[in-house]
Parts: structure tokens; sequence; C-alpha cells
């Protein structure tokens, strides 16, 4: 009798473990979430599967998590944002030759009360010396992601140690250690400033009282890249059809997509596979 | 038949004793078990009467001496079978409970039916069959827990207190089912406390005190005339200890 | 937010009958069903076998295993991340992000627990049952079996909490499955991803079903518990 229930478990097994769809034609894309937060490959995926027969699979993480997915051979491509990482990576002789592929800009995010009185200002710098000298609360992604890498590079251009003038009174910076997303969703609750790309702030649903606080100062330029992991370092890295993926987000078709998305009639990113040094 | 068992007994016991944790329950003992009788175990409570069963039947292991016992299982039969003061009832119907027993001797699939209904049939359990095991009455459950021994077709039947939890109409009814199984030529090795119950059931009696052989011999004459004065006192119905 | 609008997105999900949506339940399903389906074919003979053997160090066992039963998720997942990535020691398999992965994953978050209480379980039906499987001759094996039969509309329990433990958790299938739409993307990582993007209604509206479904899951073992004590006592 328990024989023909230990039979019926195993049989259960094997019927559930069995995998839904026979062989599938994939690669694995480990990206940002940004690309995915903000819909982007929703709107991209389906017309490059269309074309090609391929289904992308994308592991969205911070630009940072990515990368080092990628070291490690997880993925067959990485499209993150943080140039001077994916250099260091192809350097590193993990990837193949990285393509400039889109930028879209950061944006200032800060609460509807504003209390480092910084609204309208055009000068980043200005802003965050304005935030830290008033102790104003400030969240930071803390994940190493591509908007990390940025704000840090912000903070550092002006000359502060965020890191540093924490655990004084009062403690004004934040380091969550999560996603964009998340990082909103605190910034809101907390009544903070953050700093965030902004495909994602468009596409955010839970904005609450927040609003761009600062805007269109070049150093807010957020260039996205893309890069197929060296299959010599990791052999069983899909060559061909993960350069199908990159060759297609740089061809004239990919960047024509790019540009057609557009949420509430706002476009979220700016194809330019084409410009030199981007 | 093993060695050393001879003709006339079912079971031969020498130099048997038994401790737990260094403390002596059992004091090196000699008896035997004659075929086709019925064995009483007779002695207050905490006399050893249960340790006695329980090693003679082999589930425990005797410090000393030896327990010469038929241990060869033919097909579809077990040589020797307990029943316990309580039943154990596996959580299973009536039925099942006997084929459940069946099968671990090694009866075949294809027997099994036909020798549980007739177990149950024999003992007048039929009707209870589909019915859990656990929800028939106390008297019920040591009826069934004698028609799964019977099943299984031994020559000796160890019975411990088979009657001691039961009312006086159940205990009647275990009785007279003891009577049959006799009738049929099973050798009962049983224990009790109840000295009424060892009159009207016993050929034999064994007198425990305090884990010691304190007397052996046939009923009658140890009724009759107890040879100590342990075994007189609780005759008479003076505390035994 | 509106107070309404997760009830109206769960609603909406349901009765549209998304594809997406259905997908992520169906994998959901498919994921915890098989990964509890593992663990019991492991856990349970294993844990009967604990409860019926004596030998040194079995306390210091079950210790172990008790104190696994809250193992963290997240520890789960990374470990199986270590172990399944392209760089770990299992990493030719290619399970990595796969919904295979986040099978192993939460059978061995299971596993602990359905060892556990099978344990727990048997041990106190051996302790009735034992002297009389010994009398009728049964060895370990056969008596294992009894054991787990009698035992086994208390034993669905077990895998039950099992089941509550992997459909909840979201920390192990994050790490080793990556979230992946239409591939690796369940209950509980759609909620965690929906809860990033803002969209709170939605993520509260999956949260409702997942809690639907674990009430349904629950009723009707419950049913068959309440159909078993009719028939087993």
């Amino acid at each position: 009798m328990l024989n023909w229930f230990g039979a019926l478990l195993a049989s259960i097994c094997l019927l559930l473990g069995h995998p839904a769809q026979a062989q599938e034609r994939f690669i694995t894309v480990a990206s940002t979430t940004s690309t995915q937060d903000s819909g982007l490959f929703d709107h991209l995926l389906p017309l490059f599967t269309q074309k090609t027969g391929i289904q992308v699979r994308v592991v969205a993480q911070g630009t940072g998590q990515a990368l080092d997915t990628a070291r490690r051979g997880d993925a067959d491509v990485v499209f993150v944002h943080a140039k001077s990482q994916e250099e260091k990576f192809v350097e590193e002789g993990y990837g193949l030759k990285r393509f400039a592929v889109m930028y879209n800009d950061f944006v200032l995010i800060g609460p509807a009360s504003d209390p480092a009185k910084i609204n309208g200002v055009k000068d980043i710098a200005t802003a965050l010396q304005t935030i830290a000298s008033k102790g104003s609360a400030f969240v930071s992604r803390g994940d190493r992601s591509g908007t990390h890498a940025a704000e840090l590079a912000l903070w550092k251009a002006v000359g502060i140690d965020p890191a540093k003038t924490q655990g004084g009174s009062p403690n004004w910076y934040r380091e969550i250690g999560q996603g964009m997303g998340a990082a909103l969703n605190t910034a809101m609750a907390m009544e903070a400033y953050v700093l965030s790309d902004r495909a994602t702030w468009l596409s955010f649903k839970n904005k609450g009282t927040l609003q761009i606080s600062v805007e269109g100062d070049a150093r807010l330029f957020n260039q996205y890249g893309v890069m197929l992991v060296n299959p010599a370092k990791h052999p069983h890295v899909k060559a061909k059809d993960g350069q199908a993926f990159v060759d297609w987000l740089v061809s004239t078709e990919g960047q024509a997509a790019i540009g057609q998305y557009k949420i509430d009639g706002k476009q979220l990113f700016f194809a330019n596979a084409a410009q030199q040094g981007a | 038949m093993p060695d050393n068992l001879p003709p006339d007994a079912a079971l031969a016991v020498t130099d048997l004793s038994f401790a737990i944790d260094g403390i002596r329950l059992i004091h090196p003992m000699g008896f035997k078990v004659r075929r086709g009788r019925r064995l009483v175990v007779l002695g207050p409570n905490g006399a050893g009467k249960s340790l006695l069963l329980r090693l003679c039947h082999g589930l425990l292991r005797p410090d000393t001496g030896q327990i010469h016992r038929n241990d060869h299982h033919p097909a579809g039969r077990r040589a020797h079978a307990m029943v316990f003061q309580t039943p154990v009832m596996l959580r299973r119907s009536v039925f099942d409970n006997v084929t459940h027993a069946l099968a671990a001797i090694g009866v075949p699939v294809a027997q099994l039916k036909s020798r549980a209904v007739e177990a149950l049939n024999r003992f007048g359990l039929i009707g209870l069959a589909d019915r859990p095991a656990r929800w028939l009455s106390g008297g019920e459950q040591q009826r069934l827990a004698i028609a799964r021994a019977w099943a299984l077709r031994p020559e000796l039947l160890f019975l411990d207190e088979p009657s001691a939890a039961l009312d006086p109409s159940a205990t009647r009814s275990i009785e007279a089912m003891l009577g049959d199984l006799h009738a049929e030529g099973v050798t009962l090795m049983m224990s009790t406390h109840d000295l009424s119950q060892a009159r009207r059931l016993a050929d034999d009696v064994l007198f425990l005190a305090s884990g010691s052989l304190v007397e052996a011999g046939e009923a009658q004459r140890f009724f009759n005339d107890p040879q100590t004065a342990q075994a007189r006192a609780f005759i008479a119905g003076d505390l035994v200890w | 937010m509106d107070d309404a609008s997760p009830f109206m997105a769960a609603l909406t999900l349901i009765l549209r009958l998304d594809p997406a949506f259905l997908s992520i339940v169906g994998l959901s399903l498919r994921v915890t069903l098989t990964a509890v389906c593992l663990a019991a074919l492991i856990g349970l003979p294993l844990g009967a076998l604990l409860a019926v053997s004596r030998f040194r160090g079995r306390s210091v066992v079950i210790v172990a295993i008790n104190a696994l039963m809250g193992l963290p998720p997240v520890v789960v997942g990374l470990t199986f991340f270590l172990l399944l990535s392209r760089s770990g020691p299992l990493g030719s398999f290619g399970l990595l992000f796969t919904p295979s992965a986040m099978i192993i994953a939460q059978a061995s978050l299971v596993l602990p627990i359905v060892i556990a209480l099978t344990r727990q379980t048997v041990e106190d039906l051996w302790a009735n049952y034992r002297e009389y499987l010994l009398s009728i001759g049964m060895g370990p094996k056969q008596a294992i079996m009894t054991l787990l039969w009698d035992a086994r509309f208390s034993l669905a329990t077990a895998l039950l909490a099992g089941f509550g433990r992997a459909t909840a958790e979201v920390g192990a299938v994050l790490i080793v499955g990556g979230n992946i739409a239409g591939v690796t993307r369940m209950m509980t990582t759609a909620i965690a991803l929906e809860t990033s993007k803002g969209d709170l209604a939605l993520a509260l509206g999956l949260g409702i079903i997942l809690v639907g479904i674990t009430l349904l899951v629950n009723a009707l073992a419950f049913g068959m518990s309440r159909i078993g004590v009719r028939h087993a006592g």
C-alpha cells in the first residue's frame, strides 16, 4: 500500500518537474532594474523575439551585481549603465566589445515640501551641497548599481563624503541597499531626496508627494552600454544568439524601437549608438 | 523442533534472569509450558509477570539463561504470537488490522482476504470489518487483538492480562474465546493478577512474587494445597510482596 | 492610493484570466508542489527512520534538524546560487535562473520541516506500535512503512506546513530564479517586483490571490484529514 503511495508521489514529482515547454532558444541577459522597471524590455523584447525567434530572459539587478553575474558566467549578455565599470569589465577580459546603446538622464527627486529649498536650482552640485549642509534626508541606493555609482561620483565632485558625515546628528544620509523602486518608495515614506533615473521615475506608480527637484544638468547624463560575455572565459555562453541581440540593439531598427518607447507621451530613453565616445 | 525442547513442551526456560540498569527484575528461574495446556502466570502487581511473558515471546533479551521455543515459522504461520493488556490497534479498519498482520508474516496477497474473513467470522467481528479499529469498545478491541493473533495460526499464544482493563461481561467473552482456543489445541501462556480468573482458566500455574518464581505446578494442586506461605497468603486474599 | 484598488486589481487579474498572470500562478504552484513532493519523498522515510532508530548522537541530529526548520531562505538561496552558478561546482548543469533551481532551493527549505515533523509524529505512533510490530516479526523497513501509512493524515499536516513555508518565501527563489518574466517569476517575486515599481495595488492584488490559494490548499487538507479520521480512527 505504501509502495503504491510512494510511486504516486514519485510520478507527481516527475509530472510537475517536467519542463512546461520543450527546449527553447533563449539567451540570458543580466540587466538593471531601471530597464526592467521602466517597462522598456516589455516593449523591446517581443520585437526582437518576433524577428529572430530568440527568447530573452532578463535578470534585473543593480549594475554592479549584473556585471558580477556575468563575470560568474551566469549570463550571456550584460546591459547596464556605468561606463567606467563596463570598461573595466571588458579590460578584465570578461566582456567582448562594449557598445553604447542609449541614454536617459538622472533627476533629483524630492518631496513637494522641499525642506532644503532647492527647487528650481539648475546646478546639481549646489543642490547637493545645500542638502548636505542643511542635513535634509537623502536616500541612497547603496547597492553598487549604476545609479548608486553616478550618485557617489556627484558627491565626490562637490567634495562631500556622505559616508563620513553619516552617524552625526541628524543622520540625514540613508543607504538602503536596494533597487530604484525601493529607494523611491523609501524616499516617499521619509520625505527624503533621492537620485533616480528618469525612466524609472516616470514609470513609478507610487509617487505620492514626490516631484522632480533638479533636472537638466549635463552631469546628470546616464549612458547605457551592452556587451557580450566573453565566450573565451565561459565557453557555454551563447555567443551567436547573444551577439545577435547586441547587434539588434545598436541596429537602425533597434535604435528606432528604443526611441519609440513612451510613457504618458514622454520619451524615456534616447538611442545614441552612433554617437562617438558615448 | 529445536534442540533441548522436550517433546511435551511448547516452551522450556532454564536459569532465566533479567535486569534493567543493574536492578534484577527477574531472578533466575526455570520452568516449561506443556503443549496444549493453559499456563497461568499468577502473582500480585509488580511480580514480573509481564516481563516474563515478553522475555518468553522474545520482545526482551534475557541477561542469563535460555528460552527454548519453536522459532520456526512455517509459511503463512507464526509459531508464537502475543496479545497485550492494552490492545495495540493500528489506525486502520478492523479488516485491515488483520490483513496487515497476515501480510507481515508473509501470507500471499491472494489469501489475505479469505484468511482475514475467516478470523473475523470465527470471533464474531465480521459485522465490524469496515469500522476503524480505534472506534471499537475496549472489549471489541481485545477481541480483535485475539482474532488477529489467531489468524497467524500460532501453536503458542502469550496473553498479558488480556482482560485487566475490561468490564465483567467483556471479560467473560474473552475467557470464552480462550476456552475455544484451548479446545483447538493452542497452547496458552497467560498472566493475570485475578485469582478467580486463574481458577477458571488455569491448567498449570506459575506463581511469581517480586520477580522470583515461588511456586509452579498443576492448578488443582496449587489452589488446594499451596506449598509456600506466600502462595497461601495470596490465595487467601492477603497482600503479598 | 484608493483603498478598494488592491481588491479591484486582484479581481481584475482573476476575471480577465490574463495569460502572464496565469503563468505566474501556474509556475508558483508547479515549483512549490514539486518541491514539497521531492521533500516528501526524501523526508518522510528519513524522518520515520530517525524516529525508530537509536544511535549515538541521535539527539544532536534531532536538534540540528529542528534548528534547520528556521533556516533563513536567503541563506539557502545564496548557497544554491553559489553551487549552481556557472562558476560553482554544479555550474555545468546550467540550472541557475531556471525553475529547477527554484525547486531545489525550496525543497531544501521544506525538507527539514518534513523530517522534523515526521520524526515527531512517527515517534509517538512508534511508542504505541513498537511491541506489536516486533511481535509479528516486522523488520525496520516494514515497520517504517506501517508507521508512515498509519500516520498519513497527520503527515499531510507536515507536508502542508512545508507547502506554507515554500509558498510564502521569496528570498531563495529570487536569488536562484532571477525573477525572469515568464520563466522564473512566481507570485512572491512578482509581488516584490511590483512593490519596487511602486505598483502597490497590483502587488497587494497578487498578495490577496496568494493568501487565497494558501487558504484553499489548507481547507482541502483539513477536509482530507477529517475524512481520514473517519476512515482510520
